[in-house]
């Protein structure tokens, strides 16, 4: 299939050029000039950009960041495991199963944010109960607008992204591995363990691939849930464009954002890209 | 591949035969047009179809799953190629298309959709598709094999009248040397990529010119560097009169198959020979001293 | 373990679905407050006569349409031809923009528009969103359509090459027909990708063109609205609808 193949692969590969790819470069070329008055970019061309990022200020945005992410990645994969492990041995009502997990997914990610920040507020729904139904407490607990409640935003916003392939690997798990564990005399934690953990490293692999890439470069999570005083790259990234009118030094740490994304996609292989 | 090439006559029923891997399936590819050869010409009434896609080919092929458009009725299937080309009138095609169902047997299931008929259904369903275009030659690869035994047995018998009914060219493409002695005119038998002989089937079955064509198509003994078939081998206690060949041997089984009994025996030299004798002639005892001898018009040297 | 396990599973869907059942809950609620003090739709009727929301979700609405039948038509087609046979570059590309951040996808599109539109004299707005859309959701058709393609019989492909069909017959005849349930499937995850949107959104849409999300966003940043509530579970209700209609596609055949 020639020339029908060239027309069909057409539209997708200008689409990617035009809109994927030059504005990248763009980005990359702004990473190298000035700052504009009203934002926007000037020359000269200069490495500025780049000598702030080590301000000890950003920098600890960025560990910031990458260390949100870790932990965030940490408990989706803690919580995920024992779901998706109980997902795939439940026989004919899997797919129901896992539907349900993946239905919130669907829905929206910023109502899905909106909502904890309904239950978790000083007027929020858990501290209405705490303070007045059950009078636990004698005044609101701040739940929101800390760092723990950017990271909860954060594992329940991917969750699913870690349970789909850990789903897929365990699923194809032979049941009658565990069996003979058992009757090699293994109790079950011990089975799991030493049997079921290293078999679904595949799956593992993908969904912290899933999940740490999008955390690290959160934006809304830590805008809302944090309410602006926790800063991560993300945000720091949408200040230099909007606030800061800061242009050059904002796409300067979006390329630096890329490379540690790049750099997490080849530490991690190509895993998640058979299980996608 | 190396070195194939072979000439189907019109209204020939031409069978390629060979175990799996020989290259039969790739042929057969060759001809429909779905690979190019790196050398060598597909020539169809004489004229070259090289760098001619699959489309414009006069060559109709049943694939061996059949491959019949899920989403499509048996009689839009059975339609498909006339609508491709352009055939205009509903009535035409429809006309057609109820021809070729009553050719393979299956008028009055027009309306049913591929996985609501069964597997032999689904057969005639793919034959009518492409016969109803009345193409040059018709490729089969191993349209039998998704078949049980019985229904294979019937199709057979179907497939060869079918051929002489419409007078059209049938390559057929098998693994299973019966089907492919039993229904055509020339068999070719191949082998990892290469042609080892072309001739009808008495000719290959009696004189093979290799010894692959030889095992492969019956059982041979292979004795004094001759092939002789067991059913040539005649047994008797006594020295028979002015044999053209002829062994002693002493008797060591038999095996009782229903319809024949298969004798083995052993020879002086030591060579091995099964003897395919009927049933009421056999009473020879393990031990015995035979003579065994056959005509020297069936024995073949490759 | 046998007894952990379903306790624990039954634990982790409340979890998942709580926050959500919560302002369920509590947009029936006759309070400002997140107190029960009665049923009442007053807060549904609110969402209906806020003039604002109104043209955000028409706004929202329109972007999700032009841009998923876009990202729809164009990926179908780049899926198919990437099936056929591999193209590395774009194949990884489209990866690369599925987990590119999206404030990253955000600003550098944002630098695209400014750069190019300079010289032509535009500006930021529906058009610049819609074109963003398509960007980004052009990743997920193509994933889609690939897994369906992988599990497609090639034989019915040559099967119609052989009756006579030339190459784009056979992909309007055959493929198309099989394939009609990813396709309706990829756009339905692109209609929702599409309407959810945020980061992208804000950066490229300018002044006038206000998308669902940007009024959630700001008003969810003021505070809580019992307005808000009510709008999240018409949109979580109308979202999941879509998403089981999906899902059925995706189990048919």
């Amino acid at each position: 299939m020639k020339t029908p193949r060239t027309w069909f692969l057409a539209p997708g590969a200008f689409v990617m050029l035009s809109l994927f790819f030059l504005p990248l470069l763009i980005v990359l070329a702004y990473s190298f000039l000035s700052r504009g008055a009203y934002g926007g970019v000037l020359p000269p061309w200069t490495l500025e950009s780049y000598a702030r990022i080590f301000d000890p200020l950003y920098l600890a945005i960025l560990w910031r960041s990458i260390w949100i992410a870790a932990v965030s990645t940490t408990l989706c994969l803690v919580l995920a495991f024992p779901l998706a492990f109980y997902i795939a041995r439940a026989g004919a009502r899997k797919t129901l199963l896992l539907n349900l997990v993946m239905l919130p997914f669907w829905t929206s990610f910023l109502i899905r944010t909106y909502a904890w920040m309904f239950l978790l507020r000083d007027t929020g729904l858990v501290n209405t109960l705490l303070l007045q139904s059950f009078h636990i407490v004698r005044s609101p607990l701040p739940l929101l607008f800390n760092t723990g409640a950017v990271i909860l935003g954060l594992v329940y916003g991917y969750l699913p992204f870690m349970v789909l392939p850990l789903y897929a690997t365990l699923e194809k798990l032979d049941p009658a591995l565990l069996d003979a564990a058992a009757d090699l005399g293994a109790p079950p934690t011990v089975a799991v363990w030493r049997i079921v953990v290293p078999l679904s490293r595949p799956g593992m692999i993908a969904g912290c691939l899933l999940v740490f890439i999008p955390c690290l470069g959160a934006y809304l999570t830590p805008d809302l849930m944090g309410g602006g005083k926790t800063v991560m790259i993300g945000n720091l990234i949408q200040n230099q464009f909007t606030s800061a009118r800061d242009w050059p030094f904002g796409a300067a740490i979006s390329l630096l954002l890329m490379a540690l994304v790049l750099l997490v996609m080849r530490v991690l292989g190509n895993k998640g890209e058979e299980l996608l | 591949m190396d070195g194939v090439s072979f000439c189907i006559g019109r209204g020939e029923f031409f069978s390629l035969v060979g175990p799996s891997g020989c290259g039969k399936t790739t042929t057969l590819r060759l001809i429909a047009g779905f690979e190019e050869p790196t050398s060598g010409q597909v020539l169809l009434d004489g004229r070259s179809v090289e760098g001619m896609p699959a489309y414009r080919r006069d060559v109709s092929t049943v694939f061996q799953n059949y491959a019949l458009f899920p989403h499509l009725t048996v009689a839009r299937n059975v339609a498909f190629g006339l609508e491709r080309r352009g055939q205009t009138g509903k009535a035409s095609i429809a006309e057609r298309v109820a021809k070729a169902l009553d050719l393979v047997h299956l008028g009055g299931k027009e309306s049913r959709l591929p996985h609501q008929i069964s597997g032999g259904e689904r057969q005639r369903v793919a034959l009518a598709r492409s016969l109803v275009l009345e193409p040059k030659v018709l490729l089969l690869d191993e349209p039998l094999s998704a078949l049980d035994a019985k229904l294979r047995k019937e199709m057979r018998q179907e497939l060869k009248s079918l051929q002489r009914r419409t007078g059209i060219a049938f390559l057929f493409v098998t693994h299973d040397q019966e089907e492919a002695l039993s229904l055509s005119d020339r068999v070719a038998i191949m082998h990892r990529g290469l042609l080892e002989q072309v001739g009808t089937p008495p000719e290959v079955y009696r004189s093979p010119k290799t010894r692959f064509v030889a095992e492969f198509l019956g059982d041979v003994n292979w004795l004094r560097g001759a092939g002789v078939r067991p059913e040539a081998v005649r047994v008797s206690r006594t020295m028979p009169i002015a044999p053209e060949r002829a062994a002693a041997a002493v008797v060591e089984s038999q095996t009782f198959l229903g319809n024949c009994v298969h004798l083995h025996s052993k020879l002086d030299d030591g060579s091995l020979c099964v003897a395919e004798i009927a049933q009421r002639e056999c009473d020879f005892q393990p031990g015995e001293r035979v003579h065994l001898w056959w005509r020297a018009a069936d024995e073949f040297r490759p | 373990m046998k007894r952990f396990l379903p306790a624990y599973a039954c634990a982790a869907y409340l979890f998942l679905y709580l926050p959500l059942a919560a302002l369920g809950v509590f947009s029936f609620s006759n309070s400002k407050i997140a107190v029960w003090h009665g049923f009442t739709l007053a807060w549904y009727g609110g969402v209906f006569r806020n003039a604002a929301l109104m043209e955000g979700a028409l706004n929202s609405l329109l972007i999700a349409a032009v841009a998923t039948v876009a990202a729809t038509f164009i990926g179908t087609l780049a899926a198919y031809a990437l099936w056929k046979k591999r193209l590395a570059w774009l194949t990884g590309s489209l990866y690369l923009s599925l987990l590119s951040p999206e404030i990253v996808t955000g600003i550098s599109l944002l630098a695209f528009f400014q750069w190019t539109f300079h010289s032509l004299k535009l500006q930021l707005g529906m058009h610049t969103v819609i074109l963003a859309h398509i960007s980004f959701s052009l990743a997920y058709v193509v994933i889609v359509i690939l897994a369906r393609l992988r599990t497609f019989d090639r034989s019915l492909e040559e099967a119609a090459l052989d009756l006579g069909a030339n190459e784009w017959q056979v992909f309007r005849f055959v493929t198309v027909p099989l394939l009609l349930p990813g396709i309706v499937a990829a756009a339905l995850l692109c209609f929702t990708v599409s309407f959810d949107d945020y980061v992208i959104t804000s950066l490229v849409a300018g002044v006038n063109s206000e998308t669902l999300p940007m009024i959630i966003y700001a008003m969810a940043r003021k505070g809580v609205s019992p307005e808000v509530n009510a709008l999240s579970v018409m949109i979580t209700v109308g979202l999941g609808a879509l998403a089981l209609i999906s899902g059925r596609l995706e189990r048919a055949r």
